[in-house]
């Protein structure tokens, strides 16, 4: 699964991170070209858009921070734990230079940015995965971040938005990677025990470890058009089942026919669905203090 | 005739000479029985020291050994009236995990286990012990039944993951693990989860968010199999050898990481080679993990569940 985005990814980069082995036809930066249809759009103008293509409405892969800015009231978001660290607890060579590498291009210190904040009025706690950062796979770290995230949500009776862009674990980190969804679990368990909402909103991609815990399990399950969603990599499927798979396979729609989301939601409704169904369960306003 | 593993090659090349040796003695009247006396104290040091120091992919050749004791072997010796029940209640039966309940020591308990086949034909109808949705879910539904009745759940792992096909895509795979990984989490009795022979990514975990981990001495845990690793983290699946070295994937391994609570010692060789002896090893084991949880109240038991999982991951602050 992992590779396989991996080499998909490659093609299909957005250029507003720049990257050494990013080769395009448009200078970086300034243009950005739509891996779907083409259309090269300035880049100043698809924020606005929330990077949506305006012509074939292609939903291009977004920075844990790019979707701050368009979920959260101004000024309202809070990061924490930014200074927990990976360690390389296998010892793989190149890991660490790998991760270092990540932190340096997406400024963050791992694949999940975590905080609290207001959207349309309310607090809530969110954890947004960064599929820039070693293809928002799970190691210890992005669990870590993400059990705290859940249990500051317990701790002040918050709703816990949880944001999925993930390949899935984190290879390099072993069974540690595999236990991470155990512990995201276990904490998400206790929250729920306290009646509070949790909402996930899978996006491009959200496949293997991470599809299979805390992603799939909200109360509620939206998706991005278009998002890969599933388990197992397609290719795997394919040699598995020796069939060709339909085009739509594994996609937000195919799931959403197959009863696994409540809803699919273009980007541009994302705020707005977000806060309406926010408001439908939290009362009165809850301040952290 | 057994199945050899390359390792054991000089142990069988004995046990043959040694018997070659015994036949000629019964057939003639030269004694050999001091030379026979010989190499079986060189037999017994021979295994010894083979079976003593097994590597990571050794033990992965044990535990994936075609006559390794499965769950319904271990079931058949380890619980009195075992009766199997079946199906999810939502789509189908799914035969590579099976479930019941029976008398351990004389209290009722629910055991689920993940089940290869034994031969091909066994193994086409098991789906060769890689679940489907259905199969996490019937788990989950006699886990409910389980706390229900205040029964302690033993669940057996052994799988090479869950099924990554078309039709468990559609009917949900993640959703089926993701939801037993969060309801074992708030599961009110005692859960024991042991590790059989493979346990490999979610769909082991999806029955192993348990009070008490054990591992068999030659079963292994991991993310992904060593041969899955080896293709995408080195671009090369013939280096699965050297990944399962890499990966710490074996019982000792995890046990030195604090990932596992205990490893249930292994017969000599495997438990292919004494599955009731082996049997009485997990019994042992089984009965002092229960005993450490017996008359903790459901709260408690969460909680220990907790602390468990919680504090598991590898990081600077
Ligand atoms: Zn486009």
């Amino acid at each position: 699964m992992i590779r396989e985005l991996f080499t998909k990814h490659k093609r299909k980069q957005a250029i507003t991170i720049p990257s050494a082995e990013a080769k395009n036809d448009v200078p970086e930066g300034i243009m950005t070209k739509c891996p779907e249809c083409k259309e090269i759009i300035l880049t100043k103008d698809l924020m606005k858009t929330a990077k949506v293509c305006p012509k074939c409405d292609h939903h291009f892969k977004m920075t844990a921070w790019e979707r701050v800015e368009c979920l959260f009231d101004e000024d309202t978001f809070e990061s924490m734990d930014n200074h927990l660290k990976t360690e390389n607890p296998l010892n793989f060579p190149s890991y660490m230079e790998k991760v270092a590498s990540d932190k340096e291009q997406t400024g963050l210190n791992e694949a999940v940015l975590t905080g609290t904040g207001k959207i349309g009025g309310i607090e809530v706690a969110a954890a947004i995965m960064d599929s820039h950062f070693r293809m928002g796979s799970m190691g210890s770290v992005v669990g870590e971040k993400i059990t705290r995230a859940v249990e500051k949500a317990t701790d002040l009776g918050l709703p816990i938005i949880i944001f999925s862009a993930s390949g899935g674990a984190r290879m390099q980190e072993g069974i540690l990677s595999l236990m991470q969804m155990a512990k995201t679990s276990v904490a998400l368990k206790r929250h729920s025990e306290r009646g509070l909402l949790f909402i996930s909103v899978m996006t491009y991609p959200t496949t293997g470890g991470v599809s299979a815990s805390f992603a799939s399990v909200g109360d509620i399950n939206i998706a991005e058009p278009k998002a890969l969603i599933g388990f197992a990599g397609r290719r795997v499927i394919e040699q598995t089942v020796r069939e060709k798979l339909p085009n739509d396979f594994q996609t937000a729609e195919f799931q959403l026919n197959h009863g696994q989301l409540d809803a699919v939601v273009h980007r541009e409704k994302m705020k707005e669905t977000l806060s309406k169904i926010i408001r439908l369960h939290v009362r009165e306003e809850k301040v952290h203090e | 005739m057994s199945k050899t593993l390359t390792f054991e090659e000089p142990i069988i090349k004995l046990r043959e000479k040694i018997k070659e040796l015994e036949e000629f003695t019964n057939s003639s009247e030269v004694d050999l029985s001091k030379e026979i006396e010989n190499l079986k104290i060189r037999l017994k040091n021979l295994e010894e020291d083979i079976y003593e120091n097994m590597d990571p992919w050794e033990r992965v050749q044990v535990a994936r050994h075609p006559e390794r004791p499965t769950s319904l072997d271990y079931i058949g010796e380890l619980f009195e009236d075992f009766i199997e029940f079946h199906g999810d209640r939502v789509f189908g039966d799914d035969a590579a995990i099976v479930g019941g309940i029976g008398f351990f020591d004389n209290k009722p308990v629910t055991i689920i286990g993940q089940q290869r086949g034994r031969d091909t034909k066994e193994n086409l109808k098991r789906n060769f012990g890689m679940p489907h949705p259905d199969g996490y879910r019937k788990a989950l539904r006699l886990m409910k039944q389980a706390e229900k009745f205040q029964r302690p759940i033993i669940c057996l792992i052994d799988t090479k993951g869950a099924y990554p096909g078309k039709a468990a895509e559609e009917r949900g795979q993640s959703e089926a693990i993701a939801r037993n990984l969060v309801e074992m989490a708030g599961l009110k009795v005692p859960v024991i989860s042991i590790v059989i022979g493979e346990g490999a990514s979610g769909g082991a975990l999806a029955i192993g968010v348990a009070n008490q981990f054990l591992m068999l001495e030659n079963s292994w845990c991991s993310v992904i199999s060593p041969e899955g690793a080896a293709s995408i983290l080195w671009r090369d699946a013939s280096l699965a050898k050297q990944m399962a070295e890499a990966m710490k994937i074996t019982a000792p391994h995890l046990k030195e990481m604090g990932i596992i609570d205990d490893i249930i010692p292994e017969v000599m060789g495997g438990a292919h080679r004494d599955p009731k002896k082996q049997s009485e090893f997990i019994r042992e084991a089984l009965r002092n993990s229960l005993a450490a949880f017996e008359g903790m109240d459901g709260e408690s038991l969460i909680e220990d569940r907790y602390s468990k999982y919680r504090n598991l991951g590898v990081f600077t602050e």
